[in-house]
């Protein structure tokens, strides 16, 4: 069996190989692709959408639908995530660990016991329970804020450079699973609950999917940003930059509020009481 | 770009593609598998293609290498084949 599987894989890695010298060669100006649809683009882009960065405004406005359902795509990985380990995987612990705040006593008690944490003289810690390490920690709590920081800069400049809405939301949500890997997934969840990262994630969705309706019921296409301009009360063009920050800010919302939630569903088994 | 460097991130490329199927510790498969993303995300770059690069690094080589390590700690870290 695994030499016919071997063989398959030679076989078809050969075909592919082949077949690669068939392509046009690498920024090859008369490739088909750089002669039809290309140079349409390139040279249109900055009178028409007034983008500077072709990449985003065809990601954005030419292939906006392309986009949108790529942000559904990701939405709907969050939900898959979330329903195959919440639903199925679900497996209590039998024992429970608690510290005693007062004393730090730590007790075991088998399942838990909801009585216990309403006292407020216990709190509950994971079975896999390390003693934080004082140099990440800190060194992570100086630096999130500065990614944070980045991240918005990536969404908010990807009209001028490399970046947007989708790789500003995964760092985003890189900055928050850091926070929750170097502290603990209690106090992530504390600041960003899972409640608000679900509903977050379907709006980022509706977001986008709501410009697109908005043009619509302001008698254009779906997704043709130009007739924004009247509620913006800027000319058309200008109109069409406004609606592909306004998609991207829907995309990052999305995406960081996936990525956080898959994180959290995915280190605690669906759980969600403890973290790595 | 010179091309002694390309063809080095090529085969770095191939050799941790093959290592990340290769290998029995799936941890060390997972950070395998980050090296190979962020090779590349060095390749896109040099092609031009900057956007496309910067999500590999954000995507493939960050968070998705997260995941993994994550799924690992929750299963087991040997493979069964």
């Amino acid at each position: 069996m695994k030499l016919l599987g071997l063989a398959i894989v030679a076989v078809t890695g050969a075909f592919l190989i082949w077949a690669t010298g068939e392509f046009p060669d690498w920024g090859d100006p008369h490739s088909p692709a750089s002669l039809h649809v290309s140079p349409r683009y390139i040279e249109k882009t900055l009178e028409e959408t007034s983008v500077p960065n072709a990449v985003t405004s065809v990601l954005a406005d030419y292939r906006g639908y392309d986009t949108m359902f790529e942000t559904t795509v990701i939405f709907a990985a969050g939900v898959s995530c979330f329903i195959l380990l919440r639903l199925f995987g679900k497996e209590e612990p039998d024992t429970v660990h608690y510290r005693h705040l007062l004393t730090g006593l730590t007790i075991r008690v088998r399942r838990k016991r909801e009585g216990l944490e309403q006292l407020g003289e216990f709190e509950r810690m994971d079975s896999v329970w390390t003693p934080h390490d004082l140099i990440l920690r800190t060194l992570s709590r100086f630096l999130i804020p500065f990614i944070q920081l980045f991240a918005l800069y990536v969404i908010a400049h990807g009209h001028h450079s490399p970046g947007g809405g989708f790789q500003g939301g995964v760092i985003l949500g890189a900055s928050l699973i850091l926070m929750a890997i170097s502290q603990d997934m209690k106090s992530a969840l504390d600041r960003l609950g899972e409640r608000t990262l679900a509903m977050l994630s379907a709006i980022g969705v509706s977001v986008y999917a709501g410009t697109g309706a908005l043009c619509l019921v302001l008698g254009s296409n779906f997704l043709d940003y130009a007739a924004l301009a009247e509620i913006f009360r800027v000319d058309p063009v200008e109109a069409r930059s406004l609606g592909i920050f306004l998609v991207e800010v829907g995309v990052g919302i999305a995406v960081m509020a996936t990525m956080i939630l898959i994180y959290h569903n995915l280190a605690s088994q669906g759980r969600l009481d403890e973290g790595l | 770009m010179i091309w002694q460097l390309d063809l080095l991130v090529l085969s770095l490329v191939v050799i941790c593609g093959v290592g990340a199927l290769m290998i029995k510790d799936l941890l060390g498969s997972a950070i395998l598998f980050g090296a190979y993303s962020f090779m590349m995300c060095v390749l896109w770059a040099v092609m031009g293609a900057v956007d496309v690069a910067f999500t590999e690094a954000a995507v493939g080589a960050g968070v998705s290498t997260v995941f993994f390590v994550a799924a690992v700690f929750r299963t087991t870290r040997r493979t069964k084949d």
